[in-house]
Order: structure tokens, then sequence, then C-alpha cells
């Protein structure tokens, strides 16, 4: 039996050395695989790359099984799509893999990159590293915003609108690129053909090119150490420290470090695993039929920010905003090694970068927010389906009663909230007229301004009449109405002393 | 020395004088340069045609795109009121499937004026919808309105709703449709051109309310 044994292994090593004689990749490999790492960053806190690469693997793996049924054609993908989730087995899990893969795929990306960021592990030598870094990010966001279109719903539709929107505000060049993006003068076949080829076949293969430069510059350059307080970054110096660290401290990668990136892999995969199979996948929503305009389109999770800074910047602003900040944010993050590429690393002596990702962190945590809810959006269909609260409905006149039923049928309720119900764009209204005189209301109300459109065309003057009856029974929990300062002054005879207006004013009516 | 050649003896080169040698090193060099040039020139009228394929999309020109379309008789549209009109494409190419159609709101001023604007919001393009009650256009993506005239209310769009032309051919009303209308490819920029918005109270509208 020993002699059988020691035969396979030695015909074993043979095969081995057969193979290996030939690929010449092994050794090279196994020696990559265990070379040296400073034991200081054998951490929970470096596991977000190999987790990224990960889920890269598992999108590539999903996006080509789903591409065996996926139509890509714009007369077809939204059926083949719903032909995934209903008619194929298992179909809606491949869908709900990727979608929810593409999501952690961001996330991690994200937190490698504010984990690289406050560990300083951008400086010296690892500049490129960071920069393609920053190109891998920009690519990851492409491939969720081309995934989505590749959707071709309701959304995808209007998001393509979207984004030729926001290209047709380019100056000189804005049409040409509008119809590069199109493929033609609409949002049609050819347009999802193109974004078909971004998504399947040009942004994958520059992703996949650029984390092997990345892992390639990685193991080049070593992991980064573990950053010390004092422990400076010195161009002349830090390639000699690393080495002698690496040396003194150092334990093979695999297994004694990298067994907490496997980990931590099979706990993301599992976590992703878990979204799809409870959670599902996404969409489609309606189909891609832009004759359907009763559509509320939103981006996907990862940009639900940009659209909320969208509604917020103002007219004259936005085309610039629009075109210039991202360009300086993405040539900042490009240049930010090459300007700090040398001293402090870690965090605690680096008050700026950490104050920085919070700002931005809590900026685009509040924008997302805004984005699940839109506030600035007038919710179309308040005016049928929100009723105004019997509360206020109690108690009032015949005339305040038809002024009730104007605020109602005017949309008024699409911008304005009753008791908490009702769009957020304009103010709620059940205190207005607490904050404005009869006057300003009912100039408000004709002539608008302050975001508000002019109703003066769209109503008559009795409807105007009741409407702004009805307003000024609205004062909050019996707040004191709002008075014109100016008219007491002005009633005031010539011998008293002028008194700041403290009791409600009697309104005389003519 | 690249590793391929390791092995000295076995190169023809080895027995040749070193002055013979730099001549065949310096007449190979500038034959691979002359190759890289002839690959230059090769790649070069390769790239012609690929980047004009690529860019096809883009060289077109603005004018030669559309045609008029009709959007049906006259008679269908009453005086005074707005209506959604569902119609197909001029432009739409191979495999478009629903997404060649397109909507507009065709608004009847009078028996021989008409407006018809397209849905797209002049913010970023999401479909607009009429509000027949409050006479406003009421885009639900990031709260942009336009009066009933198509002109700016409130909100973020810069100007008022994209127009099409129109005329009247006998009973049937047409419009001249194309580029899908952003910013920079209108449906008609002409009447309407690109301007920034002053505060809403001093937009210019009909004041028929104050009279």
């Amino acid at each position: 039996m020993a002699g059988l044994k020691d035969r396979s292994i030695r015909a074993a090593l043979q095969s081995y050395e057969w193979l290996e004689h030939r690929l010449g990749l092994i050794k090279p490999l196994s020696a990559a695989a265990t070379h040296p790492t400073p034991s200081s960053n054998a951490s929970w806190l470096y596991v977000f790359g190999s987790a990224a690469t990960v889920l890269l693997v598992m999108q590539v793996m999903t996006g080509i099984l789903l591409a065996l049924v996926y139509s890509p054609s714009a007369n077809e993908a939204w059926g083949s799509l719903q032909f995934l989730n209903h008619n194929v087995a298992l179909g809606w899990y491949l869908r709900a893999l990727h979608g929810w893969g593409s999501d952690f795929m961001i996330a991690i990306v994200l937190l490698h990159m504010v984990q690289v960021f406050l560990f300083g592990a951008f400086k010296f030598p690892r500049e490129l590293t960071w920069i393609i870094g920053v190109l891998l990010l920009l690519l990851t966001l492409g491939m969720a915003f081309t995934g989505q279109v590749l959707r071709f719903d309701q959304d995808a539709y209007w998001g393509l609108g979207i984004g030729a929107s926001i290209l047709s505000r380019v100056p000189v060049i804005g049409a040409p690129l509008v119809h590069m993006m199109l493929g033609g003068p609409i949002i049609g076949g050819a347009t999802l053909s193109r974004f078909f080829a971004l998504h399947v076949f040009v942004i994958p293969g520059l992703l996949l090119a650029g984390v092997g430069v990345h892992i390639w510059m990685t193991l080049l350059h070593g992991v980064s150490d573990w950053p010390m307080p004092g422990r400076l970054v010195s161009k002349a110096t830090y390639e000699q420290e690393y080495h002698e660290l690496a040396e003194k401290t150092g334990i093979p990668f695999v297994p004694d470090a990298a067994w907490k990136d496997a980990v931590f892999a099979a706990a993301i995969m599992f976590s992703v695993m878990a979204c799809a199979f409870f959670f599902g996948p996404f969409g489609p929503g309606g189909p891609p039929d832009p004759t359907i305009i009763q559509s509320v389109p939103k981006p996907d999770f990862a940009f639900l920010w940009i659209y909320a800074v969208l509604a917020f910047l103002p007219a004259s602003l936005e085309t610039a905003v629009i075109l210039v900040v991202p360009v300086l944010a993405i040539a900042g993050l490009l240049l930010l090694p090459l300007i700090a590429g040398e001293g402090e690393r870690h965090w605690a002596r680096r008050p700026v970068a950490v104050l920085s990702v919070s700002v931005i962190a809590v900026t685009l945590g509040i924008f997302t927010h805004l984005g699940t809810y839109t506030p600035w959006s007038p919710i179309m269909d308040a005016w049928t389906s929100t009723p105004i609260p019997p509360k206020y409905l109690q108690g009032r006149t015949p005339l305040e009663h038809a002024g009730a039923l104007v605020l109602q049928n005017k949309q008024c309720r699409n911008c304005h909230v009753l008791d908490g119900e009702g769009g957020q764009r304009g103010p709620a209204l059940d205190a207005i007229a607490a904050h404005m005189t009869e006057d300003q209301i009912i100039r408000q109300v004709l002539q608008g301004g302050g975001n508000m459109p002019a109703y003066g065309n769209a109503l008559n003057p009795s409807e105007t009449k009741a409407l702004v009856r009805f307003l000024l029974t609205l004062r909050g929990k019996d707040l004191p109405p709002a008075i014109d300062a100016s008219r007491s002054l002005t009633d005031t005879s010539e011998v008293q002393v002028p008194q700041a207006p403290v009791a409600v004013p009697e309104r005389k009516t003519p | 020395m690249s590793n391929l050649l390791k092995y000295p003896g076995e190169s023809s080169n080895d027995s040749l004088p070193p002055e013979a040698k730099a001549a065949a090193h310096s007449r190979r060099t500038f034959l691979f340069k002359l190759s890289v040039l002839l690959n230059a020139a090769v790649g070069t009228v390769l790239a012609v045609p690929l980047v004009g394929y690529l860019l096809g999309p883009a060289v077109k020109k603005d004018a030669s795109v559309g045609a008029w379309v009709n959007l049906g008789r006259t008679d269908d549209f009453p005086v005074g009121e707005t209506r959604l009109v569902d119609f197909l494409s001029p432009v739409n190419s191979l495999g478009d499937g629903e997404t060649a159609k397109v909507a507009c709101w065709v608004r009847r001023i009078s028996e021989q004026r008409f407006q018809v604007f397209a849905v797209n919001c002049a913010h970023l393009g999401c479909p607009v919808r009429w509000f027949a009650e409050s006479k406003l256009f009421m885009c639900p993506c990031h709260g942009g309105a336009y009066y009933q005239d198509g002109s700016r209310a409130a909100g973020p769009p810069e100007r008022g709703l994209f127009e099409y032309h129109t005329k009247l051919d006998g009973e049937a009303l047409l419009i001249h449709a194309g580029n899908m209308p952003t910013l920079a490819t209108q449906a008609s920029c002409k009447e309407k051109p690109l301007v920034q918005i002053a505060p809403a109270e001093a937009a210019t509208r009909s004041t028929s309310w104050q009279a």
C-alpha cells in the first residue's frame, strides 16, 4: 500500500512539474500569495478591496447568465425581463443577485475608498494605485447607470431623458453629445444597443483590466502598513522602512492575513444572497412607453443624491454647477495623492481629511434621504386622493366650505400639506392665516411668486374670495391671525403715541 | 540582452565581426522603425472610417432631422382645451418598439390657433402633466410648473415648455417633429430663446385677472 501511495504522490508531482514547466504561472502566483506582509495590517479594516473584487466576479458571472436570456432590443428588453422574472426558472433570483450585487459593490467600493483615504494609504509609493482606484469607482458607477438603462422600464427611459438633458447643457457641442449618447435623434433601439455595448463589453473590459493593474500594484508595493501617529511618509525613506517592517513583523499574506478577507467576502456574498432571496429583483417598472406620462421617474439608489441636488440648484447656476463641479471633484480625487503624497498618514493627525469625509458622508446621506421622498415634487394625485381633514371643515360658513372645495379642485394640495397630508413643494397651510394677512394671501394666490405659480388665470373672483376665506380659518392651534402692522399705525391719530400692535385689530368690512 | 537569446552560440550573428554586427543591428533598427511607421499609416487608414462610424449619430445635420406629422382632425380639439396626443416619431428606426411613440400636449387657443408642447420638461426632460383646473403643467421630477401657454410658472426650469411648429392643412393639424427636445435639440427654439429666468413675479404673462 505504501508503495502505491508513494507512486501516486510521485505521479501527482510529475503532472504538476509537467504543467508548471509549460505554464510557468503557478510558482510566481503562489509566491505572490504568500508574500510577507506586516502583521499590523492583518486587520478587519483591510478587507474591503478583496470583497469588492469577489463581488465583481459574481457580477460578471450573474451578468453572463442573464445575457443568456436578456434581449438587448428596445422592442423586447422589457418583455425579456418579465420573462426572466416569471417564466425562467430562478430567473428572478439571478436578476436579484445581479441587482443587489450592484448595490453592495458600490457600497463596498466606497467603504474601501474611505478606509484607504483615512489611513493615508494613497501616499507614496501608492499614488497610482489610488488614481486607478478612482477610475475604478467611476467605472463602477458607470456600470450602475448603464445597468439601470438595461432594465429598460419607465425609470430607465426617463433616466436617459435626464442624462440627455444634462448633456444638452454643454455649450456648443450639446446637440452632437446628445445624439452620440442616444445613437440617434430620439431614445430608441440604438440607445439601448449602445448602453448594452457599454455595460457588457466596454466598461467591464476596462474594469477587469483596471482591477488587474490595481492588484498588481498592491502586490508590487505591498499592502500599506497600519499608520502610526507621527510616523511620516517620506519618499527618501518609506520603502526602506516598509521593507524592514515586512522583514521584521512579516507574516505570509496567505493564509495568515487572507483568512479575514475570505471570511468578510463570504459574509458579503451571504448578505447579497439573503437580500436577493428575501427582497427579490428590482423591477422592471412600467413599460418604456413614452406616451404613458403618468410616471414619476426616479433613479436607482446610488444616484438619488444627484436627483436631489438637481432639485435645489437655482436655475441661474444649474448649468454651471452640473458641468463644472463633477470635473473639479474628479480632478480633486485624481490629484489628491500627487498633492498630498508625503507626510502624516494617521487620521488622528489629519483633521481636514476626517472633516472632509464626515461632511461628504453627511451631505450624500441627507441628499439621498431627501431623494427617497422628494419633498420638492408635487404629489400629482393629492388633489383627488387626499381629502381635507374634517376638523378643518367643522364650524365653517358655507362660503368657507366652498373655499375648501376650491382648494381641493384647483390642485393646491399637490404642493401644500394640510394636517400632514399632501405635497411638500410649498409650505403647509395649517396655520397660514397666522403667518399671512388676507391681503398677502390674495396677492400670493393671484400673483404667485417664491416658487408658486400665479393662479390669477385659473380662479374667478368668487373662487378667489371663497378660497381666501377658507384659508383665513386655518390658524393652527388657535394662533392669533397675522395682522398688518402698518394699518394700525395709519389708523392712529396724530395726538396718540403709536403703540406696538398687540391685540387683534377689528377689520372693518365695508 | 533578451532572455530568449541566452545561448549566444545559437545566434548566427556571433560569427560576425563587431563592425558587421553593428551594421546589421542598425539596419534592423531602421527596418523596425520603418515597420512602426507603416503600421501607424495602416492604423490611421483603419481608424478614420471606424471613428466616422462611431461619430455617425453626432454629425447628422439637425435641419435634416424630422418631418411633418399629422396629429388628427382639428375637430378633435375643442377650443380652449389642452389634450394629450400620441404620434409615431417620424425618425424612428429599426427595433425602436414602444419608444418610437411620442406624446405631446395640443392646446387649441382659437379656431385657427394651436400650440403644441413637448411633454418633456425643459429642466431635465421628465414628462409634464396638464392640470386643467389650475391651468398648469406640472413636472413630477423636480416640481417645474408651466402656465397654459407653456411659459415658465415656477420651479427649476429656466425657460418655458418646448413647442413644436404647427400648421393647418385643411382639417388636419400638423406638427414638425424630429429630435427629442432638450435644451440643445429643441423642438422649436426660434420663438423661445434660452434666457435666464427672471423672478416668477416678473415673468411676462397675460394679466387678464387684473382687468
